[in-house]
């Protein structure tokens, strides 16, 4: 292929693409309300929309052209989307009206935060140890080693202890959440649940929903104290850095809006886990195969908008404390 | 087949009534479907389905598996919501009732899952005083009560164990349990006998007889055991005695003595029981094949009907 044909194709292309899009994006605007009529509106119809959103969207690729298959993936993604912004409001929505179920949270609660205590101090103290490591090595150069309590305090508080924890947090709890709320849904727990006259999502989803988003934060302080704590070791053992230097520049470094933004994001990052793995759990498809999936599929996509958030949420919090 | 459709009270909502204001009236049709349709991707499973089931009535769904019967079910505990076509459940249209006016309005309807669907996580107790606890009932009364319900299905003994720790057929009883307990005028039978051995399958049977006698609990039953049909239809629960026996009391037993009297039973001979009349709804392709008294099967010169007898012999 020659350069004009090479241009022409790409200009050919371009065109083909522009014409198409506004088409494929109205397209998958249609599906995408159609579904939402039903979808969360309540489970009834969230079943009904789901026994009819497949007929919808192959229609388009019976046609087996490339636009068709873009178009189908593109509406799957957007209803997805869409259904899971509707559960999760719908969740918010339940902790503003009785029946509250604070047993569950505090069960809850326990699996998630006590549960994760473990591996957060094993985390913690690793990575406090490392940061160290690595940034001694580049103060002793120009003969700052006091530094270190600051840089590691900075890095932990700021941005690794809410960071690692909801990554640590979303492998163990959005995992597990998916994988028992599927594991209900295949048994048909949660039609039980509903003929027995209990919204499954209050039941269910509120107390998880609540119990991460208090827990995260709180693993996050633990996870930040440890960190400080592996550091120390380390710049005392490596750099024979004193306790009172290390602590008094670790602490002194924060400031308000530092401690702030390692206590907010963690916030966010829990509502995260929780409406994910409950999402992925509660949508389950296809037997003890589609467990497997929603298991995995919630610990991706739970880690993954926790870190896209991280970097919007780090460059609100800065601006705003700035 | 068409239907005049009842019209809706629409003064009665259920959004902020007790389970225990929901009544039922005798005579009138307790479950009503009319000219329902459901589909799948590309298939309709129900096409058009209309039936009654009426105060006091058991009604047995007959059919092969996938032509519908849970779904019928689960239209009934509006579960799912049908493309086309009303469910009425005591008067209420629960295919247009929202999910939040269902949930109170489930507390009234007992449901038997095909699998039991026990709470795997609760023990026996729980699950069984799961609907009570939500009612915020005093804590007293739910003991009572669920030692009442397991005792009636004889599991009073396996309170704290849990659903891992059961046979299929005990989880079925515990589950009918779970559905009785409330005491709830309609009760949903899902295939409760589908998977166990004859012996089990009919000790269900003698359960949801009891259930029937003893609670006056209007059934609808999903079941492909034609023997399920006929053991409701020629049996009842003497409280008296506390035994279950033979309506026409000829001295055989159970699908034997149904068998054996086919041509009496299509003759009208059979004494039916006039209270509790159990009737049998065969479903195939997605329609209603057949619809009659129990009785009335037997005497059946249709060759698919009688591939059901048949299975039973």
């Amino acid at each position: 292929m020659g350069k004009s044909d090479a241009s022409r194709f790409r200009l050919g292309t371009l065109r083909i693409g522009t014409a198409l899009a506004p088409k494929i994006f109205r397209g998958c605007l249609l599906d995408a309300a159609r579904i939402s009529r039903y979808a969360f509106v309540d489970s009834a119809q969230a079943a009904h929309s789901a026994r009819h959103a497949s007929p919808n969207m192959p229609e388009a690729s019976a046609t087996s052209s490339l636009t068709a298959v873009l178009g189908d993936v593109l509406k799957r993604q957007v209803a997805a989307v869409q259904d899971y912004t509707l559960l999760t409001v719908q969740a918010m929505r339940c902790m503003f009206s009785p029946p509250y179920y604070w047993l569950d949270t505090l069960e809850q609660m326990d699996i998630v935060g006590v549960g994760s205590l473990p591996i957060i101090i094993v985390a913690g103290l690793s990575i406090g140890g490392v940061l160290v490591l690595q940034t001694a090595a580049q103060f002793q150069r120009f003969g700052e080693t006091a530094l270190t309590g600051d840089a590691v305090s900075l890095a932990l508080v700021r941005e690794l202890g809410p960071a690692v924890t909801a990554l640590l947090v979303s492998g163990r709890n959005a995992s597990g959440m998916a994988s028992e709320l599927g594991s209900m849904v295949v048994t048909e727990q949660v039609d039980a649940m509903r003929a027995l006259g209990t919204d499954p999502i209050r039941k269910l989803m509120m107390p998880r929903v609540i119990a991460t988003v208090l827990m995260v934060p709180l693993l996050t302080v633990v996870f930040d104290f440890v960190g400080l704590c592996g550091g120390f070791l380390v710049a005392y053992s490596t750099l024979r850095l004193g306790a009172v230097q290390f602590w008094t520049r670790a602490i002194n470094s924060l400031d308000i809006g530092d401690v702030v933004q390692g206590l907010t994001k963690p916030v966010v990052f829990g509502l995260i886990i929780a409406t994910v793995g409950c999402y992925c759990g509660l949508r389950v498809r296809g037997g003890t195969q589609g467990v497997g999936r929603a298991t995995t599929t919630a610990v991706v996509i739970s880690s993954v908008c926790a870190l896209v958030a991280d970097f919007f949420l780090s460059r609100l919090l800065l601006y705003l404390f700035q | 087949m068409t239907r005049d459709v009842p019209p809706l009270d629409s003064s009665r909502n259920v959004a902020n009534t007790s389970r225990h204001e929901i009544q039922s009236v005798p005579g009138e049709a307790l479950i009503s479907l009319h000219d329902v349709h459901v589909g799948f991707e590309d298939r309709e499973v129900l096409q058009g389905i209309s039936f009654d089931v009426a105060h006091g009535e058991t009604k047995v769904l007959l059919g092969e598996t996938g032509t519908g019967k849970t779904l019928i079910m689960k239209l009934a505990a509006g579960l799912i919501r049908p493309d086309s076509g009303r469910v009425l459940v005591m008067g209420h249209d629960v295919s247009e009732m929202p999910e939040k006016e269902l949930l109170n309005f489930r507390r009234s309807i007992g449901f038997v899952f095909q699998e039991g669907a026990l709470f795997d996580s609760m023990t026996v107790s729980d699950n069984v005083s799961f609907r009570l606890r939500e009612e915020a009932m005093d804590e007293t009364e739910i003991e009572e009560r669920v030692r009442e319900a397991l005792r009636f299905v004889e599991m009073e003994h396996a309170l704290e164990k849990f659903p891992a720790d059961l046979s299929g057929g005990m989880r079925r009883r515990v589950s009918i349990a779970r559905a009785l307990v409330d005491r709830p005028p309609v009760v949903l039978y899902d295939s409760p006998t589908a998977g166990l051995d004859p012996v089990t399958s009919q000790t269900i049977i003698t359960l949801i007889l009891r259930g029937r006698d003893l609670q006056d609990v209007t059934a609808l039953l999903a079941t492909h055991r034609v023997q399920d049909a006929f053991g409701l239809a020629n049996f009842r629960f003497d409280k008296a005695s506390g035994h279950v026996v033979a309506l026409a009391g000829n001295g055989k037993s159970g699908l034997a003595q149904s068998l054996a009297e086919r041509e009496e039973a299509a003759d009208g001979g059979r004494e039916r029981n006039p209270t509790q009349p159990t009737n049998v709804l065969v479903l195939r392709d997605g329609k209603i094949y057949f619809e009659a008294p129990a009785d009335e099967l037997l005497g059946t010169k249709d060759e698919y009907l009688k591939k059901f007898l048949a299975s039973a012999e």
